[in-house]
Formats: C-alpha cells, sequence, structure tokens
C-alpha cells in the first residue's frame, strides 16, 4: 500500500559538527522512511540525534552528507527559496518552548505562516481563528503568549502548525515543559491531527506514555536508529 | 509578503521599543532640522535682501569718487569729488536714462520746538524716479526748485513723526542746519536697508539749495543714474566709466579714479556669505545624519541579536531570506523617515522662530522638505543594509536555538 516514492526519505544521512578532534557525528548514516499518514515518535537518549534529525526532516537544516529526499526530490538541490516554502507548506512545527513571538497576540502567531504563503489580512484572520477553534483557544485569539498557560502557548503554537494545512507535523517533546494532564491533552490533540486529518506526524518524545500514541515508534543512540517497532494496538512488530 | 503588511510589521516593532526608537533616529532630526532650519531662513534672507535691492530703484546705478578696488563706500582715497562740468557730460552718455547728483551729510534740522539729526540729501528732481520713490502727501522737487535753489524740502516718514506728531507738516517750516525751508511734500515710506539703515529717516532738498546754502561746495560725491534699460546697465556702465576716465585724465593701463558700482553687487556678496554658511551648515546636517545613520545601524544590530529567535521561528513558518531582508531594511528606513518627519517639522518651527526673531520673513524652503525626506530614506537604507542582510542570513536552526 502507498505511494511507491516514501514522504520522507533518508539515505545515508550524516549531520556532523565541527571538524578534527572536535567532530560530532550527531546523525550517523541514518537510513529512514517515512510514509504519508504515518504517525512516529522518536525516543532515545540526550544527545543522540533526534533533535537533529527532526530539523533535517523540516528543512531547518541540511545533511552533511548522504541523501534527504521528500517524495523523491532531493533537498540539498533546492533552492533556499523552495525550502522556505516548503517549510511553509508542507511541514508545520511544534517545539519544546513554544517558540511564539512575544508581545503578538495569538492569532497574529498563528497567521505568521499565512503571511508568508502570501494570503489576503482578511482570510489570515479567518483561517487562524479557525486554527485556533479547532486548538480550542476560540476564545482566546487576543491574548500574548505572556498571559496565557504553557498548555495554551502550545496549543497555540499547535495552531499555527495547522493553519496552513501542511502535510507533515513535526513535534520537537511537544510535551516536554508541560505536567502530565496537560500533556495528556496535547497529545489527543496531536494524535487526532493524525487520525482525524491525515496528517503524517513525527514526534520526538522523552515521555513513554506520549510515545504510545504513536504506531510507529523509533530509539535513537548515538546519532543511528537502535530500533524501529510498529505497534498494532495488539503488540509490537519488529521491523528492524 | 506584501508590501503592506511588511511596513505594518515593522511599524509594530518599532512602537514596542519607543523610547529607544526616538533616541535612536535623534541624529537624523538633527541633520534634517539643521537642513531645513538653513533652507527656511537662507530662502528668507535671499527674499527680503532681494526686496530691499530692487527697492532702491530699478537699473541704478551710483559713481562714486575713489579706486573701485575699495569695497562699498570708500571716499577717503584722495581722488578728486566730480564737477558739475563731469555730472553734465554724464547726463548725456548713451543708455543712461536719469541722471542726479546727489550731496549729504547728517545734519540737525529743527522744527517748532523739536530737533532732531538725520540724513540730509541735495538732490536733483530726477533723484525720487531714478529710486522708484514717491511722495504720498505734497509735491516733488522740481526743476524750477533746482533753478532757483529754493528753501523747500521733503521729509520721510520717521522725520515726520519725530518732529511734527500732530502737527501739518505741509508747508510748515523745517529749519536744516539754520536754513529755512518750507516742507513741501511726504516722503512714502520705504523700510530698513539691506544692511539695516531707517530709510525714512531723511530730508530732501535741492541739489543747488544744499550745495549753495549748506555745503558752500558744488563738487559732486555721488551720481546716481538709471539705464534706459534693465538689459542696457552693462552697457551704460562701459560708457560712464569711458567718459569720466577722459574727463579725469585717467591713463590707459591705470586703474579707474571712480567706482560705478550695481546694487545688485550687494546681492553678490550677500549671496556669498550665505552660500558659505549654506556649506558650513550642510557640513554639520551632514555630520548629524552621519552620526544618525550609524545610531540607526547600530540600534538595528541591537534588534537583529535581539530577535534573532523570532527571525528563526519566521524563517521555520516559510519565511524567505528575503522577506527577512526586507522586514529590517523597511524598519530601519521607517525609523529614519520618523526622523525625517520630525526633524522637518522642527527644522520648520526653528525656521520659523529664527526669521521672528531675525526680523526676516519666514519661507517655507517647499522643495527642501521632500530633499530632506528622501535624504532621511537615503540614510535608512544606506545603515539599514548591513543589519538586515546580517539577518537574512541566519541559519533557521542556529536562529531558533540562539539564546
Ligand atoms: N550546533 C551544534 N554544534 C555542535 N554540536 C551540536 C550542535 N547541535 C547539536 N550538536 C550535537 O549533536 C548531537 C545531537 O544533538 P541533538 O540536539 O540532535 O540531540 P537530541 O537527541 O535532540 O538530545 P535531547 O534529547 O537532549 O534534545 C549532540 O551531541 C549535540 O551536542
Ligand atoms: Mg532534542
Amino acid at each position: 500500500m502507498g505511494s511507491v516514492e516514501p514522504l520522507l526519505h533518508f539515505r545515508h544521512v550524516s549531520r556532523e559538527y565541527g571538524e578534527g578532534d572536535g567532530l560530532v557525528r550527531a546523525l550517523d548514516d541514518v537510513d529512514l522512511e517515512i510514509r504519508h499518514g504515518e504517525f512516529v515518535a522518536i525516543t532515545g537518549a540526550s544527545g543522540s540525534g533526534k533533535s537533529t534529525a527532526v530539523s533535517i526532516l523540516g528543512c531547518l537544516d541540511l545533511p552533511t552528507r548522504g541523501d534527504y529526499l521528500i517524495e523523491g526530490h532531493a533537498v540539498q538541490s533546492l533552492r533556499p527559496e523552495v525550502l522556505a516554502a516548503l517549510r511553509n507548506a508542507k511541514f508545520g512545527f511544534i517545539f519544546q518552548s513554544y517558540n511564539l513571538l512575544p508581545r503578538t497576540s495569538a492569532l497574529d502567531n498563528v497567521a505568521l505562516p499565512l503571511l508568508y504563503a502570501g494570503v489576503g489580512a482578511n482570510e489570515r484572520e479567518e483561517r487562524a481563528l479557525e486554527a485556533l477553534v479547532t486548538v480550542g483557544l476560540g476564545t482566546r485569539s487576543d491574548a500574548r503568549p505572556n498571559q496565557l498557560s504553557g498548555g495554551q502557548q502550545q496549543r497555540v503554537a499547535i495552531a499555527r502548525a495547522l493553519v496552513n494545512h501542511p502535510e507533515v507535523i513535526l513535534a520537537d517533546e511537544p510535551t516536554g515543559n508541560l505536567d502530565s494532564r496537560t500533556s495528556t491533552e496535547i497529545m489527543h490533540l496531536i494524535s487526532s491531527l493524525n487520525t482525524e486529518r491525515g496528517i503524517t506526524v513525527v514526534m520526538v518524545t522523552h515521555d513513554a506514555k506520549c510515545a504510545e500514541y504513536a504506531r510507529r515508534q523509533l530509539v535513537f543512540r548515538d546519532g543511528k536508529i537502535l530500533s524501529d517497532q510498529v505497534s498494532n494496538g495488539a503488540g509490537a512488530t519488529v521491523r528492524a | 509578503m506584501n508590501a503592506r503588511s511588511t511596513a505594518t510589521v515593522a511599524m509594530a516593532a518599532l512602537l514596542r521599543n519607543r523610547l529607544r526608537s526616538l533616541l535612536t533616529v535623534l541624529g537624523v532630526v538633527i541633520g534634517v532640522a539643521a537642513v531645513l532650519t538653513m533652507e527656511a531662513l537662507g530662502q528668507g534672507a535671499t527674499a527680503y535682501i532681494g526686496s530691499t535691492i530692487s527697492g532702491m530703484g530699478s537699473n541704478m546705478l551710483m559713481i562714486v569718487p575713489g579706486s573701485p578696488s575699495h569695497r562699498m563706500g570708500g571716499g577717503a582715497t584722495g581722488a578728486p569729488l566730480f564737477t558739475l562740468a563731469d555730472v553734465e557730460s554724464l547726463r548725456n552718455a548713451r543708455d543712461v536714462g536719469l541722471l542726479s547728483s546727489v550731496s549729504q551729510r547728517s545734519l540737525r534740522v529743527v522744527a517748532g520746538g523739536l530737533n532732531r539729526t538725520t540724513l540730509v540729501s541735495g538732490t536733483s528732481p530726477e533723484y525720487l524716479d531714478i529710486r522708484s520713490w514717491g511722495v504720498t502727501r505734497g509735491r516733488r522737487l522740481t526743476r524750477e526748485d533746482e533753478r532757483q535753489a529754493a528753501q523747500v524740502c521733503l521729509i520721510g516718514q520717521t522725520v515726520k513723526n519725530a518732529l511734527f506728531s500732530d502737527a501739518e507738516p505741509l508747508g510748515a517750516e523745517l529749519r536744516v542746519h539754520g536754513v529755512s525751508c518750507r516742507v513741501v511734500g511726504e516722503l512714502e515710506a520705504k523700510g530698513a536697508s539691506a544692511f539695516g539703515m531707517d530709510q525714512d529717516d531723511v530730508v530732501f532738498m535741492p541739489f543747488t539749495t544744499f550745495t549753495r546754502r549748506i555745503t558752500g561746495s558744488d563738487r559732486v560725491a555721488l551720481v546716481v543714474v538709471s539705464a534706459t534699460e534693465p538689459d542696457r546697465i552693462d552697457d551704460a556702465r562701459d560708457h560712464l566709466q569711458a567718459i569720466l576716465r577722459a574727463r579725469r585724465h585717467v591713463l590707459p593701463g591705470e586703474e579707474d579714479d571712480f567706482a560705478v558700482r550695481d546694487p545688485r553687487e550687494i546681492q553678490a556678496v550677500l549671496d556669498q556669505v550665505t552660500g558659505v554658511l549654506t556649506l558650513f551648515l550642510l557640513g554639520v546636517a551632514g555630520i548629524s545624519l552621519l552620526v544618525g545613520g550609524i545610531g540607526i545601524m547600530n540600534i538595528m544590530l541591537v534588534s537583529v541579536t535581539e530577535r534573532t529567535r523570532e527571525i528563526g521561528v519566521r524563517l521555520a513558518v516559510g519565511a524567505r531570506a528575503g522577506d527577512i531582508l526586507t522586514q529590517f531594511l523597511v524598519e530601519a528606513m521607517v525609523l529614519s523617515a520618523v526622523g525625517g518627519v520630525v526633524g522637518i517639522g522642527l527644522g520648520l518651527v526653528g525656521g520659523w522662530g529664527l526669521a521672528r526673531a531675525l526680523s526676516l520673513p519666514f519661507v517655507v524652503p517647499v522643495s527642501a522638505v521632500p530633499v530632506a525626506f528622501g535624504v532621511s530614506l537615503l540614510v535608512g537604507v544606506l545603515f539599514g543594509v548591513f543589519p538586515a542582510r546580517k539577518a537574512a542570513r541566519l541559519n533557521p536552526l542556529a536562529a531558533l536555538r540562539f539564546e
């Protein structure tokens, strides 16, 4: 099932920092295929390369070796403007620290991707409000980040990730700063995006409970994928 | 991202730091204000000088004894005064229309119980025509007065007010240096001259009366003529010069021992002074704008560093490097344009205030306003490019992780 080309495809991807004695291999010859509609959780020790992998998946960073292909197109060969357009339309990011613009209303924060998509002011506002309603913050559209709780800020960030109808949501420890009850709420929201809207989700987490929401679990160690399992509700099938 | 949302984003960013933004553009404000004040003053002074010089009479030339290299007036150069015969020969010079001998002294004049020291001139009847000067009441001096050396005079408005506050001056007796004269006319008010002299503090009498009764000498220290047409002024000057050189036996190659002066020369000298002043103020403005520009660059660099994460977020949600570049460039331009507008306002107020203080007319330097605004925008672009490029070149991931 699925298309021939994977949606996201790492082929021998390495990402190195520094050189000589100080060389750090954040990703070390990683192969990975992610298909449309998957919900992938990435776990692993600190420093194992999870964030690096997600950043490269989202075109925020490029591999230093190997190929990253999006629907068969090598990302390294794309012009910066095309990468920007991909970040704008294909991917939605959710960060551990929310990364909302300070002193800017929830509505304007959510509308930001639409600004760069060239959407007119009225439609921006409409669609941003719609996204805020989806995450349950329709009444707080005027609030600024410092007037919102952590959980609410993360909901605004999710609305921002959603607003331009991305195919893929990339979340780097989205519940890392939240208590367990709020985490559960956020995880429900994220998993509903996958199940109800068919959005592909790739999520880094340290929390085993959060990882259980995903059907496929990757474990990273030292820049490599240690295990890649698909759980089918009943049990886990080992793939790698 | 379109122009309007870019400007809105830039404006919002600047308003967040109102005080800092204002302090930053102070240099631009001062630079632009200096330019405008200077322009307003310069144009006011030019207008004023222009109007007073044209008030001296059109096509006028003045002939005085003494070498022309002694600027303005001269006098004590030992050159002989003109004779009546000299003057008569000048009257027939080509391109010369009207001519008047003038002899002047500062003298005490008395009317009733009041007295005043004023400038008394003996003039030919043509004098008022040459200077396009009229009488408001009474009559002018005539050829008849001249021929008879009649004891009559005209008085300026200042003299009238000082000596005849309530009384009727026409027909009244005025004693000039002990010589009794009848006031036959009141001169039109003329105001201050280009050098600030009160031109209404004067008494005119026939040249013959003045030389015979008061000075006792018929030598002439000043001849005033008018050229027939404005474009004949230079020719008239040449002819006057040729005649006088011959009559005064100036050898070829030798310098004139008299000077034919054109009031427009005063304009040229004053223009020169204004020019130097303008250059100086332009220098001040340039330095202020440079300092202002560096201030803008500095604050924009600070802003780029402060907002590195914001830039990271914008890049992560799809901003192109070009969007970031425009955003910061527009911010710098809005900043300096605001400085420009404030500076223009301040400069106009300053120019108005100075013009009032110096009792010059206030002229809005219309052409300088768009130039000043353009220059302030240019400062924003020039000094905004470097910080904006720095922002646009940030790597999205590094910017997001920036602490
Ligand atoms: N800009 C950088 N310069 C140098 N080394 C870096 C840089 N970014 C990441 N690294 C290194 O790359 C490795 C992987 O980092 P990464 O952030 O991907 O880990 P992670 O799995 O997300 O860890 P955590 O769970 O703590 O977030 C680490 O050893 C880190 O020190
Ligand atoms: Mg990480």
